[in-house]
């Protein structure tokens, strides 16, 4: 159950309207069905009564819409970051991607988020609705006149269940209360894949990126992903879009978009969230963590504004190359 | 370089200030490697972007290697410390995808290293020769 109340949130932002010190809210909108929430800009308090939803469905980064919003209204904008889009928030600043004074952040504390992929796996589709109740969801279904009672520990994203931390990193005013960092086991996943044989990698992979529609939603949902003009874009590439012929397209895109945004991804799992084919999108972004932390010692981006990402820094004393792997060898 | 009728296709990519020269001197120093090694020049091993080896590989390359200058000896200062960081975790992700770890290396060859550098050709060929044909990251669509 989350902490903070819809009504806080509200009060909070019609407040801070309506004294000036915004222009407008970042917050999240009620979609069709009560879990398919998305993310919506504010500028009216009517507007936020009638739409602003605050449930266990508001997954989604606002950090990212701070590098369009901040350029396109002129007063300051109010944001609600859960503590995993604070690190996002952070390692935005430090890219000097958008202007801090025209933010206004809020930091809210997040109770770890639902996934409605697993909740449909439990109570089967045509969901008319869900409500919170205490430390269940009751859903009631088209077909059911009982609604059906789900434990949310049950159902939370996979994110969430390797939280990695409930500590706020950056915000102007924390509503509710502040949580710490987290000892999760994130890596686990990650080892056991790396445990096993390269054919049994490569069989893992290749039966999950097959999947892969091409669709960019993990692009473009991306805080790390900024960059306005995007390799991914050029049709000349021969991985611009689905190759009907085969697979390298979708091998050669992972591995570039982990790639690209190594060092500076902060595991906040947006990627594995929007993937509508239930990509593990987050396994290969956490590869680089994992290895970074390895080879180059402990980063966690975005836990500090103004620090210096792996990739774009060096020692003299670095390993090479080679020796990644026999390194792996004598601790397996 | 021929296994059971297979020759491969090497790929490697020199920076100009030593690797490059080094190649020369091979040649010079009538130094055999083989000629199913393709050098491309670069300006500097950091010049090598990860999609460079992965375009490599679609196009037909069974093995790609990266030759630099030395650490410390870079002409441009600090531009192989860059490589070092960016091919460790290349290698390392490409190897936690399933694709053999021999197809890839990093090699600094100086341009006073001409047998180094006919050596690493000759043995590197040979790794990726008994490997076989890169089937892991190939495109039909570049098939001939």
């Amino acid at each position: 159950m989350q902490t903070v109340t819809r009504e806080q949130l509200i009060n909070k932002a019609v407040a801070l309207l309506a004294d000036g010190t915004v222009k407008c809210v970042l917050g999240w909108k009620k979609g069709e069905f009560d879990y398919d929430v998305t993310p919506a800009v504010f500028e009216t308090e009517e507007e936020i009564r009638a739409d602003f939803v605050w449930n266990d469905f508001c997954g989604a980064n606002f950090s990212k819409y701070l590098v369009a919003k901040t350029r396109q209204f002129d007063g300051k904008i109010l944001v609600f970051l859960k503590p995993c889009d604070t690190y996002s928030f952070n390692q935005l600043l430090t890219e000097h991607r958008f202007d801090r004074d025209k933010v206004y952040a809020v930091g809210i504390p997040c109770a770890g988020m639902a996934d409605i992929s697993k909740i449909k796996e439990i109570c089967g589709d045509g969901i008319s609705s869900i409500e919170a109740d205490g430390d269940y969801l009751s859903v009631t279904t088209i077909y059911d006149d009982q609604p059906i009672k789900v434990e949310i520990k049950e159902v939370l994203a996979e994110r969430c269940l390797n939280c990695k931390s409930k500590k706020h990193v950056a915000y102007d005013e924390l509503l509710g209360e502040e949580g710490d960092v987290i000892d999760s086991n994130r890596f686990d996943e990650v080892a056991q894949l790396e445990a096993m044989t390269p054919d049994e990698r490569f069989a893992f992979w290749q039966k999950e990126l097959s999947r892969c529609i091409r669709c960019n939603a993990c692009r473009d949902v991306c805080p790390a992903c900024t960059c306005e003009k995007c390799v991914f874009d050029n049709p000349n590439s021969g991985v611009e879009n689905k190759s009907p012929a085969n697979s390298f397209e979708e091998k050669m895109f992972h591995i570039i978009r982990a790639f690209h945004v190594a060092g500076r991804c902060t595991d906040c799992g947006e990627c594995s969230r929007v993937c509508p084919q239930h990509i593990p999108l987050h396994l290969l972004n956490r590869k680089f963590i994992k290895d970074i932390n390895e080879f180059y010692g402990e980063y966690q981006a975005g836990a500090q504004e103004g620090s210096r990402a792996p990739v774009v820094d060096y020692t003299t004393e670095d390993l090479e190359p080679g020796e990644v792997f026999d390194r792996r060898d004598t601790n397996a | 370089m021929q296994v059971n009728g297979y020759k491969p296709l090497i790929v490697a990519f020199c920076c100009n200030w030593c690797s490059y020269a080094g190649a020369d001197l091979a040649g010079n120093n009538r130094l055999n490697y083989p000629a199913d090694v393709k050098i491309i020049r670069v300006p500097c091993s950091c010049r090598v972007n990860p999609m460079f080896v992965l375009r490599a590989f679609q196009r037909g390359a069974d093995g790609v290697i990266i030759c630099g200058c030395h650490p410390g000896d870079c002409h441009y200062t600090s531009g192989n410390y860059y490589t070092r960081r960016r091919m460790a975790l290349l290698f390392s992700m490409l190897d936690y995808l399933g694709i053999e770890r021999e197809r890839t290396r990093v090699e600094w060859v100086s341009a006073a290293e001409g047998a180094k550098f006919a050596a690493t050709m000759n043995e590197f060929t040979e790794t990726v020769a008994a490997l076989g044909e890169n089937k892991r990251l190939e495109d039909l669509r570049c098939k001939q």
